[in-house]
């Protein structure tokens, strides 16, 4: 039996008196691929911030090695997120630090390990992703998907437990694309990791997920395998999968009627 | 009724938010001083900063030092030789920048430069998620962003008032003996003479010091506070200037008054 390393029980979250999630559960068993996908603004990325305890729930709980996040202190919620690494949608590299500084932030931040063993872990960690020799560049000379790698290479630099991907495919090249879905997959195995991916890229996350949740209207609406879900009849998850332009989620934003308002 | 019922509800939430936001940066004040150990345990941090703020800012205001201080000899002269005490000028330069124009000015340049600067920064950084980054490596970006910036601004400001300041006499200086022809010994005797530590250079120096930990924390929080968009930023940029410049005009009519009465 494979145990939970996250598990989202019953969990309602709202702001401006909307509910974007209404008593979702989920479970993320350690060293699996998880996705979860969705339409924009089907709260995905907010269900990251909720397992990293950026934001509180409004009902139900997060629990993250089986302690509640909302519950935590916050140094508390600090100690867990050293077990977790994220990458954010556009990398978030800190534009005045170099690549090198940029993965090396998070040891000499967290750890007391000494210069040399840094610069070692450091240069280990980039060719993982195959920057070991752009280390001396500056974020902004970099291309999105060099970015969104050395970014991985940061959010991996601790050997995190669990690593979050928030849109990890966005706005990538073709070959961008296939290395980054490579290195997920790669670097979830070697590490013995959890992964957590964010997308609505559907053919990248099947083909390295082993779990994947369907999020709408604030609800798991579907979960399974890829492969289960390739073959779903249900009407929301073919629409998705398929990339149909009408169905469930309707082509057209609510409009009054086209005719009426054209002629009055 | 309907209209008057709007107007006073439009004002009645204009000015919660403005107390919301007044207590965010008061909160954000708070934070940044407990947060500050480690500002001073790794200075470095904090000193980059100063290059930053201070050092960067170091040209404006020696030049504006220098300009300020030869106009005020010039006018100066102009009204003090009509009462046949022209040997004054250089207390009337020295006085004036020591106690008002320098710690006022430098505070105000200071906010259009650095406290811009700041703003932009820090808005930059909430906009493309490098704070929440630093959050989810459980990195406090108070402890490793705000504290170090704050503590550089705070400690640049009287050390550029005091650039300002004597860049000013020197200015005025040139302008009041080579130029005008008053005499030099009485310039700088009646300067040391009547410029008094206590009163005239300790004040300055805590008013410069109070306007550093204004503006920079209003730059700070409107960085911190400001909508992750680009109307964002910018909108949060220019309220820095003008927030800025309110508080410190203000401050100094209070912090004027108390000095003159203590």
């Amino acid at each position: 039996m494979t145990s939970n390393i996250v598990e989202i029980d019953n969990l309602s979250f709202g702001y401006k008196g909307r509910l974007l999630h209404k008593g979702i559960n989920m479970a993320f068993p350690k060293g699996k691929v998880v996705a979860i996908m969705g339409g924009s603004g089907s709260g995905k990325t907010t269900l990251l911030r909720l397992i990293g305890g950026q934001i509180k729930p409004s009902k139900g709980s997060v629990r993250v090695n089986g302690r509640i996040v909302h519950e935590q202190t916050r140094d508390g919620i600090y100690q867990l997120r050293r077990s977790m690494g994220m990458l954010f949608q556009h990398g978030a590299l800190f534009t005045d630090l170099s690549v090198f500084d940029n993965v090396a932030f998070p040891m000499r931040e967290l750890t007391d390990l000494p210069e040399t063993m840094i610069r070692d872990l450091v240069l280990l960690k980039l060719n993982a992703v195959g920057l070991r020799g752009a280390h001396k560049v500056m974020p902004t000379e970099l291309s999105g998907g060099m970015a969104r790698r050395v970014a991985l290479a940061r959010a991996v630099a601790l050997d995190p437990s669990i690593i979050m991907y928030d849109e990890p495919f966005a706005g990538l090249d073709p070959i961008s694309m296939g290395v980054i879905c490579g290195l997920i997959r790669s670097l979830n195995d070697a590490l013995g990791a959890t992964s957590i991916i964010v997308s609505h890229d559907v053919k990248e996350t099947f083909l390295i997920a082993d779990h994947v949740y369907f999020v709408a209207n604030g609800e798991v609406t579907a979960e399974g395998s890829p492969q289960d879900l390739m073959q779903s009849t249900l009407p929301f998850v073919h629409q998705f999968v398929h990339g149909e332009k009408d169905g469930p989620v309707p082509f057209h934003y609510a409009a009054p009627n086209y005719r009426a308002q054209l002629l009055g | 009724m309907n209209m008057i019922s709007r107007v006073l509800s439009g004002i009645g939430s204009r000015m919660i938010a403005r107390i919301w936001r007044l207590g965010a940066g008061a909160r954000l004040f708070i934070l940044a001083i407990i947060y500050s150990g480690e500002s001073f345990k790794r200075f470095h941090l904090t000193l980059r900063e100063i290059y930053f703020t201070g050092v960067m800012s170091l040209l404006i205001i020696i030049v504006s030092g220098f300009f300020v201080g030869m106009v005020l000899a010039l006018q100066g002269y102009n009204t003090l030789q009509k009462y046949g005490s022209s040997e004054a000028i250089g207390v009337l330069v020295a006085l004036a920048l020591v106690r008002e124009l320098g710690p006022v000015v430098t505070a105000l340049l200071f906010a259009g430069r650095a406290g811009t600067a700041i703003t932009a920064e820090i808005g930059l950084m909430k906009t493309t998620e490098q704070l929440s980054a630093m959050e989810m490596m459980a990195v406090n970006p108070i402890a490793r962003v705000i504290a170090p910036r704050f503590w550089a601004g705070v400690i640049s400001m009287p050390i550029l008032a005091a650039l300002f300041s004597m860049v000013g006499v020197l200015g005025g200086y040139l302008v009041a003996v080579p130029l005008i022809g008053v005499d030099d010994g009485a310039f700088w005797s009646q300067m040391q003479a009547n410029v008094d530590v206590r009163a005239d250079i300790i004040n300055g120096v805590i008013k410069s010091v109070v306007f550093g930990v204004a503006c920079t924390m209003i730059a700070l929080f409107e960085g911190f506070d400001a909508p992750p968009t680009a109307e964002g930023v910018s909108r949060a940029t220019t309220r820095t200037v003008v927030i800025s410049s309110l508080t410190v005009l203000s401050l100094d009519f209070v912090l004027t008054s108390f000095m003159l009465v203590v």
